[in-house]
């Protein structure tokens, strides 16, 4: 026997990034606005997603979910609350989401009748960072009732992110949170994410984010229509 | 811990490969590790031989160099080390007007195998 080096100079997530192309093509074809929404357990996420698509929803933007949880149905059950149509995928134990999951379960879907498909990945602040699923924008949540050196212990995740959501804004005062710390933390991993403050139990911020969301979408749905022309 | 199932695309990867090429046995995996990649070396360690059971990668070593996260500083105009925990700031000016150069590789470089072929059967 004699050992021979095969050079391969192949990304290990190869995979998952061809899909994740494949359903970014899919989902610009479509003229959706894909939100994958990331944190760790309990930050906020369903509370946030039910909220923002309620609102979304009486501003008759058609609005929906796919929600990732390693068992339960209890995210899908309450996020179906906001009256949009909700997809849930029990990832059976994996952490994190990935493309195909997500393409599989976007099956007889009709994305062109959509304007906003949220993602609300399963609560992890590590494995979710290398996993694109095609989305438009990466939105990371931190909770004023974590740590405000979130962003230090998990610069990946942070560094990922387009967008850095504050929640529970309305507990900050209950929990000594420092919002000066936390905001020095997310600009100093994250500089070019946007912030937003918020609380989905008085509503604070919610239609700021909204707006941004909606302002995000025309800018690609109007970038998308005057390619072509170029 | 998604290592386990990084493992499984690394050794997928790896046995794809391994086959194409007519090897009966892969003895070494060298992999590419930017230390933001997000990935644990221990956890990969420890799920490369679980992955790669069965398949003709099982008790391949692992070699895992790390790469370390530079960046480009506008600011300064030069290329800069960021060391842990990877503030994404200049270490020199202090500016966060960085571009990402390297560090978030997850990549299999080359991998050592030995081929399918008798040697004593053709003298």
């Amino acid at each position: 026997m004699k050992p021979r080096i095969l050079e391969l100079h192949k990304a290990v997530l190869d995979k998952n990034d061809e899909i994740a192309r494949t359903l970014r093509a899919r989902f610009e074809a479509a003229g959706v606005f894909v939100v994958n929404l990331v944190s760790s357990p309990g930050a906020g996420k369903t509370a946030l997603l039910e909220e923002t698509m309620r609102r979304m929803l009486e501003r008759n933007w058609r609005v929906a979910a796919i929600v990732g949880d390693l068992a339960t149905e209890n995210d899908a059950r309450r996020l179906a609350r906001s009256g949009a149509p909700v997809r849930q995928i029990e990832t059976g134990g994996l952490c994190h989401l990935e493309a195909e999951l997500v393409a599989r379960r976007l099956e007889g879907w009709a994305l062109e009748e959509l304007d906003f498909l949220f993602i609300e990945n399963v609560g992890n602040l590590v494995c979710p960072s290398d996993y694109d699923l095609g989305e438009t924008l990466r939105a990371v949540l931190l909770s004023t009732t974590e740590g405000e050196d979130k962003p230090n212990k998990y610069p990946p995740m942070f560094y990922s992110a387009d967008v850095v959501v504050l929640t529970k804004m309305d507990l900050a005062a209950a929990t000594d949170f420092d919002y000066a710390g936390a905001v020095a933390n997310v600009r100093a991993v994250a500089p070019h994410a946007a912030l937003f403050e918020t609380s989905a139990r008085t509503g604070e911020g919610i239609d700021r984010w909204i707006e941004f969301l909606v302002a995000r979408h025309w800018e690609a749905a109007t970038a998308a229509s005057a390619a072509p022309a170029r | 811990m998604h290592e386990l199932s990084i493992a499984y695309n690394l050794v997928e990867i790896v046995e794809e490969a391994a086959r194409a090429a007519g090897a009966i046995r892969v003895t070494r995996v060298r992999l590419r590790l930017g230390d933001l990649a997000g990935v644990v070396e221990d956890a990969l360690r420890f799920s490369f031989p679980v992955a790669a059971q069965g398949t003709p990668a099982e008790g391949a070593e692992l070699a895992i160099e790390h790469v370390p996260v530079r960046v480009f500083c506008r600011q300064c105009n030069a290329e800069r080390m960021l060391k842990p925990p990877f503030v994404y700031r200049c270490p020199e000016c202090g500016a966060s007007h960085l571009q990402l150069l390297q560090g978030r590789e997850l990549q299999v470089e080359s991998i050592e195998i030995e081929e399918n072929h008798n040697e004593t059967a053709y003298p």
